[in-house]
């Protein structure tokens, strides 16, 4: 078992690895997409109260579930890395932050159009669903600027893991905050005791799009995690090896 | 004790203690972190009497009359019923028996005067049709706003 994590967790066998395993992600996740957008914006009905405005959350739902499953990822890469001294934990959680910043950045911007025409406002300070995401949004460029002020990747790979897992708390408050305290945002639609309150016309649809966001995050993120990778280990043997075979090859 | 169970003490004691600081100052400001009030609260007289304020709970059921951009109704969170005023643009949302969240402060009369109002939809998901065969559930929770008056008792 430790020698099968060792091994994946060595730079140019996970570079390898992830190269093979990008496409098996990319497709079917376009492919969900497709099917989800087909399915969400016209086989679907409109909603009794909503009309056709509450289409958004075919977007909406996957950007703000993906915001929070991208920082998860991103704390506990954070975490593994500073227990474990493992370089490409450090790689992963820092491949995480980009992608995850732009989800929340989504979430909210299609969470304020949605607002707009539904509860009559863009924007609510003080409603803590909306101010905790935003929180999290500002913990994301934080990570990201104090990875960016510091050169030596080591010192940085510590402190900002600190500051990703100091920042996790905020992740349950995101997900409990409409029903801790009062909010203008509605309560869990699919988690919702005793299953999704939604017809499976519009249900479907919103799953194939969850499901086919979480692929692209996947393959995004080891995109990211490689050329993160290669960065990392430039003055390594190995990376040295492949820039030199792939500049015979073009010749 | 080796170094790295050291590590693993040092996060798992440094996570454990920012979780209980942050479960102990979100308790301390509980009341802050509610973005409204309820109409119970309102009539127990549990609400800052110099500032306003934002109160939530459901629109009664026939107690909504419009006069161009002035709208008095009725708001009750079930158990509790009081009487708001607003002048202005309504949400399209806002009709009798749906959720509502009105900013403002109290008046003379026991009336709130809103400057906003804003709707509340609840999680729900359905098509027109479903929602009409759903009529009898709609109808039971009509009922349940019209009983309020007995169970409400302002101390």
């Amino acid at each position: 078992m430790w020698k099968f994590i060792h091994k994946l967790a060595s730079p140019p066998h996970f570079y390898g690895l992830a190269a093979k395993i990008i496409p098996w992600f990319f497709l079917p996740g376009l492919i969900l997409i497709f099917y989800g957008l087909y399915g969400g914006l016209l086989l679907a009905p409109p909603d009794y109260q909503q009309g056709d405005a509450f289409r958004i959350i075919y977007v909406h739902v996957p950007s703000a579930y993906l915001s929070l499953m991208a920082y998860s990822i991103m704390a506990i890469s954070a975490g593994i890395g500073l227990i474990w001294r493992l370089k490409l934990a450090h790689a992963v959680a820092a491949a995480a932050a980009p992608i995850g910043a732009w989800f929340t950045f989504l979430a909210l911007a299609t969470g304020s159009i949605w607002g707009r025409p539904m509860w009559g406002t863009w924007w609510e300070w003080g409603d803590p669903r909306l101010t905790s995401e935003l929180v999290m949004l500002f913990l994301y460029f934080g990570y990201m600027a104090l990875r960016g002020a510091i050169d030596d990747t080591a010192k940085a790979d510590r402190a900002s893991a600190v500051l990703a897992l100091v920042g996790a708390v905020n992740v349950p408050i995101i997900h409990f905050s409409v029903e801790w305290w009062s909010s203008l945002h509605q309560g869990p639609t699919l988690m919702k005791k005793g299953g999704p309150a939604m017809d499976a016309a519009m249900l479907y649809p919103l799953l194939a799009m969850i499901l086919g966001f979480t692929l692209i995050f996947g393959a995004l993120l080891l995109r990211r995690v490689r050329t993160e990778v290669l960065y990392r280990e430039r003055r390594t043997r190995w990376v040295r090896h492949l820039v030199l075979s792939s500049a015979v090859e073009k010749k | 004790m080796t170094p790295r169970h050291q590590r693993m003490l040092a996060v798992g004691l440094t996570t454990a203690g920012i979780v209980l600081a942050t479960a102990l100052t979100l308790r301390a400001l509980q009341d802050n972190m509610m973005f409204f009030i309820s109409v119970s609260e309102v009539i127990a007289g549990e609400y800052p009497e110099e500032r306003n304020f934002r109160v939530g709970g459901f629109v009664v059921e026939d107690s909504l009359e419009i006069d161009g951009l002035d709208a008095t109704f009725e708001v009750t969170d079930l158990r509790c019923v009081m009487s708001v005023r607003y002048t202005g643009v309504r949400p399209d949302l806002f009709r009798e028996g749906q959720g509502v969240v009105a900013h403002g402060r109290m008046g003379d009369a026991g009336v709130f005067e809103a400057d906003t109002i804003l709707a509340k939809h609840d999680e729900n998901y359905m098509a027109p049709e479903v929602a009409e065969s759903l009529a009898t559930h709609v109808d039971q929770q009509t009922a349940s706003l019209a009983d309020y008056s007995t169970e409400c008792e302002p101390q």
